[in-house]
Parts: C-alpha cells; structure tokens; sequence
C-alpha cells in the first residue's frame, strides 16, 4: 500500500518547507538590484522546475504503461499531469507577479522560460477534456498515455525554440547557470528545489491512494449489491 | 509497409478528387482570412514580421480544417482487418495531408502575395515550406488519429494541434520576415530548427500510433 | 496427426469499461464445421465476432484462432479471416471496382481476382457506380466479395443474409455458405440457421453448447 510511507514522506516534506521559509526570510540576502520581491524567486523557479519534470517522467510513466499494459503506470501518469498542471498555475502566478514587481508588466514576452512554460501548460490542459471525452476505460488509458509521450517529447523541443527566439534583451538574474549566484542564495535555492520535490511526490502519493480506494469502494459497493440483488 | 501506405494514399487522393472535402475548403478559409486581416489591421500592404506572421498564422489555422476531415471518411476495421503494419495507416495520412497542404499553398501564396503582400515574392520561400509542411502533416496525422475516437473531435484538434505547431511557427515565420523584407536573420538556424522539429514527430509518430490502433 | 481445430476459447472475457459484453465462453470448433451464434440483441454475438477477428483484444481468458493466440499473435490471424459484419466497410464515393481493387492491395491479392468476384456476386454491371448508388442487397453482396476476396480460411458472418432476397442468398452461398468448405462462425437471429455446433449467448455469458435444437435456441430470444 502507499499509504505506510505517505507519513514519513510528509513529516519530511513539512520540515523541508519549514526549513526553506527559514531560510528564504531569514538568511538568503536581498537581491541587490530588485530587492526583497526577488525571493519570489525560491518558489517560482523550483515549481517550474518540478513541474517540468512532472510533465515529463509521466511521458515515462505512459511509456511503461503502453509497454507493459498495467493500467496503474497510466494513473501514475495521470496524477503526475494533474499535479503539474496545478504547480503551473502557481508558475505562471508567481512569474506574473515578479515580472509586474521586477519590470513594472503582468506579463513580460521576453521571459523565454517563461513564455515556454506558458505554450507548455497551455498544451497540458487539453490533457483534461481528452482523456473525459473517452468513454472506454482502457482505450481512455491508451489515448491519454500516448498524449503524455507525444507532449513529453514536445516540452524540451518547445523550449529550444522560444529560446532561439528570443532575444534576451532583459539582463536576469537566473542564469541557467547556477555559477552568477552567491553561495547563500544557491544553498537556499537547493533546499527550496528539494523541498518543492517532495511536495510534488507527496501530493501525487496522496491522490494515488485516495484514487485507489475510492476504487476499492465502488467495487465493493458493486459487490454488494450484486449479492442484494441474487438474494 | 511503404506498398500498403501507398494503397491507402491512392485511395484517400481519389476520395478527395472525387469528393473535394479537404483542399477547396482550405484554399476558401485561406483567402477568407486574408481579408480578414486586410479589414482587421486596415492595411493594403504587410511586410516583413507582419507580413511573415499573417501568413504563417493563417497556413496553420487552414491546417486545421485538413487534420479534421482526415479520418472522417475512413471506414478503418477494413484496414486494420488487412495483414499490414499499422504505421502504414499513419504513413498514408500524413502523406495525404502533406499533398493537401502543398496543394493549397500553390494557390495561397500566390494569393497573399496578390492581396495583401508590398514586396514581391521571393521563391526562397519555397524551402521553408516543404520544411513546414512535412512538421505539420507529421503531427496532423498524429493529432488526427488521437482525436479520432473522441467525442468531441472538432474540438480536440485545434487545442491539440496549435501548442504542438507553436516551434513550426516560430521557425517558419522567423525564416520568412527576410524574405518580405524584413531584417535580415539567421536562414539557417530556423531551417535547422523545422529540420529537427520533423525529425522529433516522425519519430514519435512512429513509436506512438499503433497505440491508437489497437482495441 | 488430427488437424488442429480451428477455433479454441476457453474462459474468454471481454469488456467495455466495467461492463462486462462476453465472459466465460468456452468451445472448441474442428475446421471445416460452422458454429452458430444465437442469442438476443445485446447478448455480445458481435463482440464475439470482433475479437475472434482481432479487431477487439479479449480481456480475459484464451483464445486461439487459426492456431494462433489472440492477441499476441494476432497479425497472424489476419489476413487468414474473412469478416463480414453489420458494417459494409466499403468506400460509399468508389465504385464497386474500386472498393475491392483497394481490399486486394492491402491484402497483396491480384486485382484479377476482384474482377472475377464482382461477376461471382452478380454485379458485373454495376461495377463501375459508386457504392453509394448500390441498393442495401447489391452492398452486403459486394461486402460478402470483400470478406472472401483473399480466400480466408475462417469467415465471421454478422447475419449475412439481412437485406438479400432468396435468389441473391443463393448466389453467395459458394462463397459464404456452408458449401464453401471453410470453417464458419455465423451469428443469427434465426434459430433454424444451420450449423454443426450451436453456441447460446444471453446477457455476455454463455448458456448452452451442443447440437442445434432449434426450440431450445428459440428459449434464447424469450
């Protein structure tokens, strides 16, 4: 069951959000040029991140899924879609808010990660009305899973893209490289980056265990009152 | 595998001359769109990034209409009854597309450059077409066949095909803007990027479409 | 050595989502004998038919038609079976020629062959119009020619005789027929159908299997 190592997993989850809170208000500097609202930075980036992520190892979850044809490689993905999907939406919020505190706009097109990250979610959120509009459960797993290969392959191809595009004319703080960084800053951007991992499995763990014994009750209800129905 | 995709092919080009579904549908909606755009921006002439994106947004909207109709009149358990690889079946209707989609650019362009284009046409334009057309028959097909056995096929398609075509469009329209005129860019990056783009969806094409196949 | 038989399911299971449509069917078919398949509408007749000619993989249980199992080895199946269902699967805008000319391609059969069966099913002057200009008995004709157009060795028939008068029926019994010699599956509504082994269906699951007695299948339809 997942359930026995849902506890643990959240017991560290909570600390390693307490512990990056901590360090995030407490002992990261000010950024020098932007100041306090650059700390924004500690959540926006690792949920990007992570959501990124999410969206493409539930591209590997569905291959496994269509390899071996268990229908829990396709939940896994499903759940991991699901949970990105609502990390993005705290992406775009934050980098929304950062960019009208960093550069005076609620949406800068100069961004490239960003604008990325917008082509990304807005392609994962046809992921919803695909998969609802099958009816056949198993045939809904295959679709739904073949979407989280084809988007999966389709997330990095989109980012060499708008990267090429763009024309970095804003001077930014996040390089992709972590080397412009100060040590604190980095330190702290790696706890806040494994903290936000955690969250991400916890909450994908929580969902998969309610999901399955929401199942285990249907089929049981079905059961009974298949047993009413031949007494 | 190449013998039974062209079987379908063939048979999928008569339907179309027989039926005229796909192709005058899409060069009408082309043309419609143009004067759109003549009204929309009140403007005689485009050119350069304008220009470039009102063409490249109207040729994939047009798109739209082909990947639709793709699997409308396919009677598929006669196919899939046959001893044949199933990728052919992805074969065949990329293919079609692909032909659809040249087929009304050898009217579009033109068109755009009658109606709404100040610089006169540069046939270097011709490369990046083929270039593109083979990204969005690749894809179209794929979306097609995902949106298939969806209830709401007209709905799914146009949400499902214009994020995966935003690298097609970014590339295309950035590779064009010289050639309307506009500041000069980098050719050979954005040909370099539709390449690879091809390359990424014939490949996923052809690893994923069995799937959607099978029951 | 005695031949394989020809159809093997022991326990077979499909479904449509929780819905089971067919569970625990289970015979044995030598080749060359036809098996009848009767049961009211909804007793999952059809669903038999489009898993045994891999168009639906079973869910549960084994299946082995033709020697080979379903579905892992299901491209050897096809090709071997000809299916002839509620559906024409034929192209309404090409002609008759056209429809079968396309079927022989696919199945690397010589379109000399298709020619020759247009005239077997009496359309030889009508093989040129579309199909959508065909009547319903001129379609299933030219459908039964689809279904034996690469000479299958077991036919699935979905009630091959609706829409055809007497004198057409005739006409494609050398092909689908039990004077063809191929191994059979026919479903029917008629309990009077002929066939060696008859299988019962009620609700997805199987009832009886025997030798056709026409007033215990009429019980199926009450």
């Amino acid at each position: 069951m997942f359930g026995k190592r849902l506890l643990p997993l959240a017991i560290a989850t909570a600390v390693g959000i307490g512990l990056t809170l901590a360090l995030v208000f407490f002992y990261a500097p000010n950024d020098a040029d932007q100041g306090f609202v650059q700390k924004i930075f500690y959540v926006h980036v690792p949920m990007a991140i992570v959501a990124l992520f999410g969206f493409m190892a539930a591209g590997i979850m569905a291959v496994k899924h269509l390899r071996t044809g268990d229908q829990r490689w396709d939940m896994r993905s499903y759940v991991a879609i699901h949970m990105s999907i609502i990390l993005g939406v705290g992406v775009l919020v934050t980098g929304s808010i950062w960019a009208r505190a960093a550069w005076g706009h609620w949406w800068v097109w100069d961004e490239p990660q960003l604008v990325s990250f917008l082509i990304v979610f807005l392609l994962y959120c046809v992921y919803y009305p695909l998969r609802f509009s099958i009816e056949d459960r198993e045939r809904q797993a295959r679709y739904s899973s073949v979407f989280a290969i084809v988007a999966g392959a389709f997330v990095p191809l989109n980012f060499i893209a708008v990267r090429l595009a763009e024309t970095f004319t804003h001077p930014r703080v996040l390089g992709t490289t972590a080397g412009g960084m100060p040590g604190s800053m980095r330190f702290t951007f790696i706890v806040a980056l494994i903290s936000m991992t955690l969250l991400f499995i916890t909450l994908m763990k929580l969902e998969l265990t309610s999901k399955r014994a929401s199942d285990q009750l249907k089929r049981l209800r079905r059961k009974l009152e298949a047993q009413a129905a031949s007494a | 595998m190449i013998r039974s995709a062209g079987a379908i092919l063939r048979k999928d080009l008569r339907l179309e001359v027989r039926t005229k579904e796909s192709v005058p549908a899409m060069v009408l909606f082309v043309v419609v769109v143009y004067v759109l755009f003549h009204f929309g921006l009140d403007r005689d002439t485009l050119s350069g990034d304008l220009a470039s994106g009102v063409l490249w947004v109207t040729l994939l909207l047009s798109a739209i209409l082909g990947v639709n109709r793709l699997f409308a009149a396919e009677q598929l358990d006669g196919i899939l009854l046959a001893p044949i690889d199933r990728t052919a079946v992805w074969l065949a209707k990329a293919t079609a597309l692909f032909i659809y989609l040249v087929a009304v650019q050898i009217v579009a362009i033109p068109a755009f450059a009658l109606l709404l284009l100040g610089p006169g046409l540069d046939p270097g334009i011709v490369p990046i077409l083929l270039l593109a057309d083979i990204g969005l028959a690749a894809t179209g097909a794929l979306v097609a066949g995902l949106a298939s056995e969806t209830r709401a096929r007209d709905l799914i398609v146009p949400l499902l095909l214009l994020p995966l075509l935003m690298p097609v469009l970014i590339a295309a329209a950035r590779a064009t803007t010289p050639l309307f005129d506009g500041p000069d860019g980098d050719l050979g990056r954005w040909l370099g990027l539709l390449g690879l783009y091809d390359l990424v969806f014939v490949l996923v094409s052809i690893a994923v479409f069995d799937y959607l196949l099978e029951d | 050595m005695p031949e394989a038989p020809a159809l093997e399911l022991d326990g077979l299971e499909r479904h449509y989502g929780d819905r089971p449509a067919l569970s625990g069917v289970s015979l044995s078919l030598p080749a060359g004998q036809t098996l009848g398949v009767f049961g009211s509408n909804g007793a999952g007749k059809s669903t038999l038919l489009r898993v045994l000619a891999t168009l639906l993989r079973p869910h549960g249980g084994t299946a082995r038609v033709l020697g080979a199992e379903l579905p892992k080895e299901a491209w050897k199946v096809r090709g071997r079976v000809g299916y002839l269902g509620h559906e024409p699967l034929l192209y309404p805008q090409l002609s008759a020629e056209e429809n079968l000319a396309f079927h022989a391609r696919l199945h690397g059969v010589a379109p000399a062959r298709a020619k020759e069966l247009i005239d077997q099913v009496g359309l030889a002057l009508r093989a040129n119009d579309p199909v959508r200009e065909l009547s319903r008995g001129m379609i299933q004709r030219l459908s039964a020619a689809r279904a034996v157009l690469h000479d299958p060795l077991l036919l699935l028939l979905d009630e091959p005789r609706a829409g055809l008068d007497p004198a057409a029926a005739d006409l494609l019994d050398p092909l689908i027929g039990a004077a063809s010699g191929r191994t059979r599956v026919v479903v029917s509504h008629d309990p009077a159908t002929p066939c060696d082994l008859a299988l019962g269906l009620r609700g997805g699951s199987q009832v009886s299997l025997g030798t056709p007695d026409p007033a215990k299948l009429r019980e199926l339809y009450t």
